[in-house]
């Protein structure tokens, strides 16, 4: 009787732990923490110094194989790629952190407007960002990069100018909705400014739209700015981000294949987890959205 | 929907002129093109000349009539000359055409037989292997950055196996369809494809998924229709539509993925030719190439956007 009883809540806790496992992102989760914790405290994580070149141990194996002094070898200039990945890692964070929020605040405030204006402002909003959707960004980044120069500051500005677009629709469809509803109504009634209304009735409503595009939409902007740096036109040598690193690895896959593998190894998991736990975030928060793909 | 065709034709158009505006602005914005053609004072510059030279080139009118001048010329074909070797930037371009037209080619139609079969198969057989299996390949096709796969691509298939070539689109003097030749397309159709492909197969297993849930598909099954012809002419002939339409929009990121993709093999088209006009400052070049493969870009939007249109009655009949 007591076995028996003791065998069942056994299995229970092995079942919930495993039911944990497949209804939270644990694995995502655990790989962005560690993102975070290495983005931050990547001056004193990194063992060496990402950016100083000791010719004596270009291309040194990694793994501290013959001597090697580096965990994952040495690039064709000698610096160390652990400490490169590492710091790379800041990069990454900065694009999702910096440019997601600024993006985000841009888009979600014009969509705000757009939805709760209506009229004339809505169609020029709308039509911006149409005509914006329709351009490939990529190409104009490129010449956008070449002409004023590459710079960090730059990279971050075209990131924000790929990121706020996405917003305005969905924020604006919302609000076209929420703005029908009674309780703003009332609060019209009771003689509540239009910034109020908006950013105390109507805006709570939007939150979970904008969590999920910006969860959503966070990995592919990643993708991006690696993109950028990998055709020269991103995040300049020597500051390393993982697009330049694998860009400069591509001339030595024949000798040092692990200066294009390892960081590209950490910008597909950074960005799986980003997916996951972005899909995981619209299936909780707004199934409406599942369809958005 | 003959308005609605105009509204979006008019938008299209928009986007272009805008478009060009801006690859214009930008290329102004990199200094006076004179000094691209002559430091000043290390050439002997005589300013006689320098104003000379200003009014052949039309660099003395206002900005908004040069640009205007820029516009005409590349509407008539005249894409200007190369910075270094002084060649017709038209004559480039239109050397370098074919190659990015087929290598998009192989890469729609890889991403697309690719895609479609796996993520139905995926649908049917939720949970099977081949469910894990197409996921797998969705997974990595979103997460994985293009460049990367094509350099592990390169990593294993040329240099460790030595099973394909390394890059370039292979001899001119053999014939196209021949092994010789179409090794050397093999890896950049996959690696160019496998991202749209994952996009396509993602959404034709939920589309799938919903239909297969519907009423019409449970009747079909319960009055007996043999399995497979519910799959294939119930549900999946009513599934496919919205995969097909996206599968459009996704062509246009080839464009993108071209100057990745191009630059990493080797491979002699537009994209190569923008990438290495990067490299070298070379504004005729880019500007010219840039605006091609934005054109290219609208014009698929487009397309597929009417795709979308004619397909789905909602807006058809509005």
């Amino acid at each position: 009787m007591v076995d028996s009883a003791v065998e069942l809540r056994r299995a229970t806790v092995k079942r919930s732990a495993w039911w944990y496992f497949r209804r939270w992102p644990v694995i995502p989760l655990i790989i962005l923490a560690i993102l975070v914790f290495v983005g931050i405290t990547a001056p004193w994580l990194a063992p060496n110094d990402p950016i100083k070149t000791r010719l004596p141990e270009r291309s040194a194996r990694p793994f501290y194989q013959d001597g090697s002094p580096y965990l994952l070898g040495g690039d064709h200039v000698g610096r160390d790629v652990t400490s490169r990945v590492i710091h790379g890692a800041r990069i990454s964070l900065t694009v999702m952190i910096v440019a997601m929020s600024a993006g985000m605040i841009i888009g979600t405030t014009l969509g705000l407007v757009a939805g709760y204006a209506g009229g004339l402002t809505d169609e020029i909003i709308t039509r911006i960002v149409d005509i914006w959707l329709g351009f490939p960004f990529i190409l104009l980044a490129l010449v956008v990069a070449i002409t004023i120069g590459a710079s960090f500051t730059v990279v971050m500005g075209l990131m924000v100018l790929l990121a706020w677009s996405g917003f305005v629709r969905n924020v604006r469809a919302d609000v076209l909705v929420i703005k029908e509803n009674d309780y703003v109504a009332a609060a019209k009634v009771a003689g509540a400014s239009n910034l109020r209304i908006l950013v105390k009735h109507i805006f709570p409503g939007t939150i979970g739209t904008v969590t999920v595009i910006a969860s959503l939409s966070v990995g592919g902007l990643i993708l991006s700015e690696a993109t950028l740096s990998f055709l020269g036109a991103g995040i300049p040598s020597p500051t390393p981000s993982w697009g330049n690193m694998i860009a400069e690895g591509r001339d030595y896959l024949q000798t040092a294949w692990w200066t294009s593998v390892f960081p590209g190894f950490a910008l597909f998991l950074t960005v799986m987890s980003l997916n996951f736990f972005g899909d995981w975030l619209r299936d909780r928060l707004d199934p409406k959205l599942r369809q958005l793909d | 929907m003959g308005r609605y065709l105009i509204r979006r034709f008019l938008f299209a158009i928009i986007t272009l002129l805008l478009a060009s505006m801006i690859v214009f602005g930008l290329s102004r914005l990199a200094g006076d093109p004179l000094l691209i053609y002559a430091k000043p004072g290390g050439y002997g510059m005589s300013p006689q000349r320098v104003a000379d030279l200003s009014k052949k080139l039309g660099l003395d009118k206002p900005l908004a009539v040069q640009y205007l001048m820029w516009l005409g010329r590349v509407l008539t074909g005249d894409l200007g000359k190369t910075i270094v070797s002084e060649t017709p930037v038209s004559r480039l371009v239109g050397e370098r055409i074919m190659p990015t037209l087929q290598l998009g080619l192989t890469s729609s139609v890889f991403a697309i037989a690719l895609g479609l079969p796996l993520g139905v198969i995926s649908a049917v057989k939720k949970g099977s292997v081949w469910d894990y299996v197409a996921r797998i390949i969705a997974l990595v096709g979103q997460a994985a950055p293009q460049f990367w796969i094509a350099l592990m691509a390169i990593l294993l298939f040329a240099v460790t196996l030595g099973w394909l070539p390394v890059g370039t689109s292979g001899p001119d003097d053999v014939s196209f369809f021949s092994w010789a030749k179409l090794r050397y397309l093999v890896m950049p159709t996959i690696t160019l494809g496998w991202g749209p492909a994952a996009a396509i197969l993602r959404l034709t297993r939920s589309s799938m998924l919903d239909v297969m849930d519907s009423e019409y598909v449970k009747l079909a099954r319960a009055k007996g229709v043999s399995s497979n012809l519910v799959i294939w002419k119930h549900a999946f002939r009513n599934a496919v539509l919205q995969p097909l339409t996206v599968a459009a929009l996704t062509l246009a990121g080839f464009v993108t993925g071209a100057v990745v993709i191009e630059r990493i093999f080797a491979w002699p088209g537009i994209g190569q030719l923008t990438i290495n006009a990067v490299w070298n400052n070379d504004f005729p070049t880019l500007t010219s190439t840039v605006l091609i493969l934005t054109a290219v870009y609208v014009v698929l939007n487009f397309v597929a956007d009417i795709g979308y249109m004619w397909l789905n009655p909602v807006i058809r009949y509005k």
